[in-house]
């Protein structure tokens, strides 16, 4: 999806205005038995931007997803999504998953709906929201395909389509990337910028890729392991505005991708 | 199969083995074997009779009864068991006993429990077929995807949406083969109940028979029975084969 409004928004985003902050997690702590996933770790998000956990492996990325999903229960420390704590899962998040997570038993249509399905809307209405989304996501056609017919690729739109589907506020994606080709991948990541912009709604992205993390981001989180903290937030500020084809060969993209290997390298066995 | 250029259709061996039956049974070799086409006049001609088709009918109904109970228990209890380590622990050694134990041994004690009637008939056809299916229910749960479950969650399911639209359907084929599994022994549970506990349906027509050494009548029903047993196989492969395009996807 190519971007139009280039050069408006290029310059003004270096001034480091208050954003207002959709999630935050406060003080965190997680132990799975004796082993200590993440410690003490605070972060906030910034309503409707993209904000990427980046990471070696082992850091707690998914983990600290997990529990802002609700999925986990921190040890100790609170999430709060828009002010609400998070004490469970709830309809102001939706989670897309690495292995896409479908119905392998259900069509296309029927797993984009299966978010309202669960809420109680009925069926000719959550059809009627769910086919919207399939076209939204580019696989008008195969409403009533099976995901056991589909790549990978468009089985993760699938994914994508089920958890915009349900319209919440704050969308989470654990390496939602990871699983497709590389060719896809790019197109994803494209699409995902696009999505950002006209969606208004707050990404927390989970990935391991460095490249990927500063291509799709406002802001990247570098989590560090043992012990688990973040160690540095990085907010490119140039390169956002310059469209889609641009930003792998702007310089401040390039440099950013460098120094953020230089402080992960050493983790890296 | 080609044979000499030509397709043969499925289960021609048969038509082979009906030869060989009948050869043996034409020679007069021995009593207890009647020529196949005798067998199968008399088969026809025994269907029509009260007796074969009051035997039918309790078979059925104690057959019915039993094998229903056994999946309305052993499917839920299978989930629970692979949804809960505790009730799984508790269970899974009296499971797994009772799957490889000889409950023919069983049926005596049956009998004292429940007396002489069709009550203590239906229990023993339920404890063939009970086993299998809980253990199999228990596997296909066990081997759910985890971010499956995590998607229901996530998306609010209650524990009862869950339970219905995502744990069910995704041990579904293993249920299935496992219920398969669970009626063909079901089908040995009806027989020797009806044959030790009280003489009642096939199991009094083949004391009758067999000692009246009517030999016709006996393999004619024996035969029914087969053929019954391998059609209901046959129905649930064909159910599973339906659902199985998925059980590698889960």
């Amino acid at each position: 999806m190519p971007q139009t409004s280039a050069a408006e928004t290029g310059t003004d985003a270096t001034e480091d205005t208050a954003f207002e902050i959709a999630v935050s997690t406060r003080n965190i702590s997680k132990n799975f038995g004796d082993v200590e996933a993440l410690n003490d770790l605070s972060l906030e998000f910034p309503l409707g931007q993209l904000t990427s956990l980046l990471g070696p492996s082992g850091c707690g990325k998914t983990t600290l997803l997990k529990i802002i999903a609700g999925l986990l229960e921190p040890t100790s420390g609170e999430v709060e999504v828009n002010g609400q704590k998070v004490t469970g899962p709830g309809p102001d998040r939706a989670f897309v998953f690495q292995d896409f997570a479908l119905l392998p038993w259900a069509s296309v249509i029927r797993n984009v709906a299966f978010g309202l399905e669960l809420r109680g809307v009925a069926r000719s209405e959550r059809e009627a929201v769910a086919e919207s989304y399939i076209k939204q996501v580019g696989l008008a056609g195969f409403e009533n395909a099976y995901p056991h017919e589909l790549s990978g690729g468009m089985r993760q739109r699938v994914g994508l389509a089920r958890a915009l589907a349900v319209d919440a506020e704050v969308l989470l994606m654990d390496e939602p990337f990871s699983a497709v080709d590389e060719q896809t991948r790019r197109k994803f990541q494209e699409d995902l910028l696009g999505l950002v912009q006209d969606q208004k709604k707050t990404f927390i992205f989970v990935t391991h890729s460095i490249e990927e993390a500063v291509y799709v981001s406002d802001q990247v989180a570098i989590l560090l392991p043992r012990p688990s903290r973040v160690s540095e937030i990085i907010r490119p500020s140039s390169f956002r505005g310059k469209g889609v084809d641009n930003i792998r060969r702007d310089p401040e993209y390039l440099d950013i991708v460098d120094e953020i290997w230089t402080s992960l390298r050493r983790y890296v066995e | 199969m080609t044979l000499l250029g030509y397709r043969l259709p499925g289960m021609s061996s048969l038509i082979v083995w009906g030869l060989l039956w009948e050869i043996i049974g034409q020679s007069g070799l021995t009593f207890f074997v009647p020529p196949l086409s005798e067998v199968v006049a008399t088969l026809f001609s025994v269907i029509g009779t009260d007796a074969f088709q009051k035997a039918l009918a309790e078979t059925a109904y104690a057959f019915c009864v039993g094998v229903l109970s056994a999946i309305c228990i052993g499917i839920p209890t299978g989930i629970l068991m692979g949804k809960n380590r505790l009730l799984d622990e508790l269970l899974l050694p009296w499971v797994n006993v009772f799957l490889s134990a000889p409950l023919t041994a069983l049926v005596p004690v049956l009998m004292v429990l429940f007396g002489f009637g069709m009550r203590a008939i239906i229990i023993t056809t339920t404890l063939f077929a009970i086993w299998i299916i809980i253990l199999n229910a228990r596997a296909g749960v066990k081997q759910i995807n985890r971010s499956l479950v995590d998607m229901a969650r996530s998306f609010g399911a209650s524990p009862l949406d869950a339970f219905f639209k995502v744990y069910l359907w995704a041990a579904l084929p293993e249920i299935l083969g496992g219920i398969r599994i669970g009626i063909i022994r079901a089908v040995k549970g009806v027989i020797i109940g009806q044959l030790l506990i009280s003489i009642v349906g096939f199991g009094a027509l083949f004391e009758l028979y067999a000692a009246n050494f009517l030999m016709g009548h006996f393999w004619a029903v024996l035969i029914v029975l087969f053929a019954l047993a391998f059609t209901i196989s046959e129905i649930l492969a064909y159910l599973e084969r339906r659902v199985s395009y998925y059980a590698a996807k889960r």
